[in-house]
């Protein structure tokens, strides 16, 4: 996580060298404020969803464990699999009290919940400035709780991560662990936490194309982690996992670089570059991706008479505020007045770059008063925002869509993309149906 | 360090929120890492505010470490004052700026601004919300009235007396309504308000304080302190009665005369409510010795007690509360009521404690609420933390005659009606009231096995038996006799007649130890 003390910004350095530009000349207003994002803790909030075997032990403050309960009003989850150990004034007094109460919450928990398989021991601010070594905690438990349960660490903490980076460094934990891919055998790995539903849509694709083996990750048991090797390929379905990229390159693997499956532009050119590294023909894509793209067209259609011409702006959020862009530039005929994005990782980001229309804002990091008067200037059809910002920005009379919706629903693919676009046309519609 | 699932407060900081998010002309910076922002959303998502928190947060990062976090803390104060002009600034810091020790609010001092600045010590890993809140509201009005000395007030015989109303704050459960109700109960009886504190309040109105003649503390987890202090500096005496209730809001009125020196009785006989009448009427006799477990902060789970007892005739089987500060009233209270007061912050104890007593009814709070719909067991909300729902769009207080009556709605509401529990009695074989069948005004579509928790989750009202001694065995004649037993009172039975068997040494449950079990518990 060194990468993070650089002044430059972004999360991915280590995959992105610091004044490679990108394709294109986009200009950037780089700023520096009040960042108006949640921290990485977010990110347990779809994970411990997705596997349904591991749990998440935030080890923090009480903020920590207000923000999760606060943060998607995840409280319908009754029996959640996630936790905060929160830190006390006696835990702070010395880290080798601090680890004996570690180890003695950890067995407790291990105890009353037998159904765990993964625990993942999730830093925080308080765990980072204290300087309390959640990996080596993590293996010391490992070591006591052998062959019951796998220990891992990673953080989560606002001060390293922002939002959607907390899986980013949740799946960069679990890339170490992944074992060996046999030799010679070729696979594809698709990365980035989708749901269930559109994880088979894309598995019905990759098997008609010719594909295989597809694996996914994560997985949906963290006890079922994929193989990686030389002759793994990956394909990041999401943008924001540039030092999951980085790890798994460090053990062969190989980035199939592309736009990301949003729309039905995006999707045909995610499934198209995956097909090609594989050596398969355009005709073949052609053939199997027909039938999906056009009933994705079908159903974009009248979103599209919707948003067409709408004058968009995102604020910087969950790192989708490019490849969104770019769909409903692309895609729906919206325009876009400015994109934040809360880093920009240009390696990641390099095919959608590409895409994006010339005249818009690019805004790098956040200064929320400034942006939010610049917004005010440009008083765009739809805002694209937190939940923290969206009343507020409706009493201003500023219709909004709150970005965290856009990281829980199936959004990716064919058969999801007139959804998508509902999305963006719902705040709208309910606009005009108002007379209020 | 503590494991925790769900929390009942907050950090002290939100607490520093919600008295920033009360008042006009206040604005707090708060020294915090990136992602403590999403405490906004509390406020314009579950209270629905048209403005954002008026709270400007440095959201340092780890690059922010290795350079001067504390010209990012001026720079942020700097800023704040020239874009809000704040009347007053709170400054604090949250759990991680503690650690590293920049003082914001000795920094902030040093600046020169020329408005109040309000330094705020809010101990993270030892404290919570309520005592940041209380703490916060404490420091602002000590620092607004430093060196003012108690006025002489003018002896005015035609003046009304008059009464600051001291606590309500934003995301205080029901304080919208309660400062309008409380406000028609003190007009009625012939007091004016002064200055309502903090909810509404700009930090002038906070010198006018000390010229009400005395001080009603509506929410002593927020204003108990300050009440003290002004007491104390300022000789007005406090009004401690929460009107919560008819009882309390009658006891109220009569202290609202005793500091006012006036004579309330008339505005007590004159007040309209309908819960009395409500309460008597045959249709309420089913609520008889109903067993309620209440859990809240201290305030509005001793008075849910008191109105549970005096006012609908229901059994309080559990009292509770996590405002660990007001440990001394809630088990004064607890004593009256004969149970063991339940002081925690732990959301599966009290859990295990519902579980364990099988009420028939949970007075608590949205945590609570939860715990409720999983054991199958009839809930009301009583008190903050709160949910978006805890904001209706229709005027309903807590407090006063009108929030008595509100209260009676509330929590009968969510019982079997009166005469639809006779009729299920009288015909629980009926296809129509089988023991499947949900309270009707739940929908046709309702079904009860919706709310019932898997015995695996070992809250089902019904096997939610003594469970501890396994060497009871009920024979199957007992077993189906018990079946025929409306659902609602079938867990009650079950551990009643498991009870008496283990009390008289009876191996096998028969129908007969049914029945005698049924005669020696009564009802």
């Amino acid at each position: 996580m060194s990468a993070l003390s650089d002044t430059s910004g972004p999360i991915s350095a280590a995959t992105a060298p610091p004044g490679v530009e990108g394709c294109t000349e986009l200009p950037v207003l780089h700023e520096r404020g009040q960042r108006e994002v949640f921290c990485g803790l977010a990110g347990i909030v779809w994970l411990h969803r997705k596997m349904q075997d591991a749990f998440f032990l935030v080890v923090g403050s009480r903020t920590c464990a207000h923000l999760l309960q606060s943060a998607a009003g995840v409280m319908i989850f009754a029996e959640p699999r996630f936790a905060t150990a929160i830190l006390q004034d006696r835990d702070l007094a010395g880290l080798a009290d601090c680890n004996e109460e570690l180890d003695r919450v950890v067995t407790e928990l291990l105890a009353r919940r037998p159904d765990i398989g993964t625990l993942f021991l999730v830093g925080s601010c308080p765990s980072e400035v204290i300087k309390l070594d959640l990996a080596t905690a993590a293996e010391r438990l490992s070591v006591q709780h052998e062959g019951r349960v796998r220990i891992l660490s990673y953080t989560g903490s606002g001060i390293e991560t922002t939002f959607t980076q907390g899986e980013d460094t949740c799946l960069t934990a679990l890339a170490e662990q992944m074992p060996a891919a046999p030799a010679g055998e070729r696979s594809l790995l698709v990365l980035g936490t989708l749901p269930d539903v559109v994880e088979d849509q894309f598995a019905r694709l990759f098997a008609e194309l010719g594909i295989a083996p597809v694996k996914f990750l994560p997985p949906r048991r963290a006890a079922e982690l994929p193989p990686v090797g030389p002759q793994t390929l990956l394909l990041a379905a999401q943008p924001f996992l540039g030092d999951t990229v980085a790890a798994l390159s460090g053990r062969g693997a190989t980035l199939i670089e592309s736009v990301y499956p949003f729309g039905v532009e995006g999707t045909r050119s995610w499934l198209g570059a995956a097909a090609e590294a594989w050596g398969i023909g355009p005709e073949q894509v052609a053939k199997v991706t027909a039938a999906p793209a056009a009933r994705a067209e079908r159903g974009l259609a009248r979103y599209r008479q919707q948003l067409e011409g709408k004058r968009i702006s995102f604020l910087p959020d969950s790192q989708l505020e490019i490849p969104l862009g770019r769909f409903l530039a692309r895609e729906c005929g919206m325009q876009l007045v400015e994109v934040g994005t809360p880093y920009l990782d240009r390696r990641m980001m390099a095919a959608e770059l590409e895409l994006l229309p010339s005249g818009l804002r690019l805004s790098e990091g956040q200064d929320l008063e400034l942006q939010l008067d610049r917004l005010r200037a440009d008083r765009p059809a739809l805002t694209v925002c937190g939940l923290g910002l969206a009343n507020p920005l409706e009493a201003e009379g500023l219709s909004t869509k709150w970005s965290i919706e856009l990281v829980f629903t199936p959004v990716h693919g064919f058969d999801q993309a007139p959804d998508l676009a509902e999305l963006f046309a719902r705040p709208l519609n309910r606009r005009q149906r108002l007379a209020l | 360090m503590q494991l925790t699932v769900w929390t009942y407060e907050g950090p002290p900081h939100i607490g520093a929120m919600r008295i920033a998010a009360s008042m006009r002309g206040v604005h707090c910076v708060l020294h915090a890492p990136q992602g403590d922002t999403y405490a906004d959303l509390l406020f314009t998502m579950i209270a629905r505010n048209a403005k954002r928190p008026p709270v400007t947060y440095t959201t340092f990062q780890a690059r922010d470490l290795g350079g001067d976090t504390a010209e990012l803390v001026k720079k942020t104060l700097r800023d704040t004052v020239e874009r809000f002009k704040p009347r007053a600034l709170l400054v604090g810091e949250a759990c991680t700026a503690e650690l590293i020790q920049d003082q914001p609010g000795a920094l902030a001092e040093g600046m020169g601004f020329d408005i109040p600045v309000i330094p705020l010590e809010l101990p993270a890993y030892t404290r919570k919300e309520n005592w940041g809140a209380s703490e916060t509201f404490y420091a602002m009005v000590r620092t607004l009235l430093r060196g003012r000395e108690a006025a002489v007030k003018p002896a005015q015989p035609a003046r009304r007396p008059s009464a600051n109303l001291l606590g309500p704050t934003a995301l205080g459960f029901r304080c919208r309504d309660d400062i309008v109700e409380v406000t028609k109960l003190l007009d009625a009886a012939g007091v004016d308000v002064n200055v309502v504190a903090p909810a509404g309040a700009g930090p002038e109105d906070l010198l006018r304080l000390p010229e009400a003649d005395f001080n009603v503390c509506l929410y002593p987890e927020v204003a108990y302190d300050t009440c003290t202090w002004l007491e104390r500096m300022f000789h007005q005496p406090t009004v401690k009665t929460v009107p919560i209730g008819v009882g309390a809001t009658r006891d109220f009125l009569i202290e609202v005369g005793t500091a006012a020196g006036i004579d309330t009785g008339p505005a007590i006989a004159a007040a309209q409510t309908r819960l009395p009448w409500f309460s008597r009427s045959v249709d309420s006799t089913y609520l008889t010795g109903k067993r309620v477990f209440i859990f809240g902060d201290a305030t509005h789970a001793i008075a849910a007690a008191r109105i549970a007892t005096e006012e609908l005739g229901f059994d309080v089987v559990g009292l509770g509360t996590y405002s660990r500060e007001f440990s001394r009233e809630i088990r004064a209270a607890a004593e009256r009521y004969g149970v063991e007061p339940l002081m925690t912050d732990d959301y599966l104890e009290v859990e295990a404690s519902v579980l364990e007593l099988a009420p028939e009814l949970v007075l608590g709070t949205q945590m609570e609420r939860h715990i409720a719909k999983r054991a199958g067991i009839p809930c009301a909300v009583i008190s903050a933390p709160i949910h978006v729902q805890d904001f209706p769009a229709r005027y309903a207080p807590q407090m006063g005659f009108e929030g008595a009556n509100v209260i009676f709605d509330t929590w009968v509401h969510p019982l079997m009606m009166g005469l639809e529990e006779h009729l299920i009695t009288m015909f629980r074989e009926d296809t129509e009231f089988h023991d499947d069948a949900a309270p009707s005004h739940l929908g046709p579509a309702a079904k009860r096995g919706d709310v019932r928790v898997s015995s695996s989750a070992g809250g089902d009202a019904e096997s939610g038996s003594t469970g501890a001694d396994s060497a009871i065995f009920w024979d199957s004649e007992a077993e189906k006799e018990l079946r025929k037993i409306p659902f609602f009172v079938r867990g009650k039975a079950r551990r009643n007649t498991e009870r008496y068997a283990q009390e008289q040494g009876v191996a096998t449950i028969t129908i007969e130890t049914l029945y005698d079990a049924k005669a020696h518990f009564g009802r």
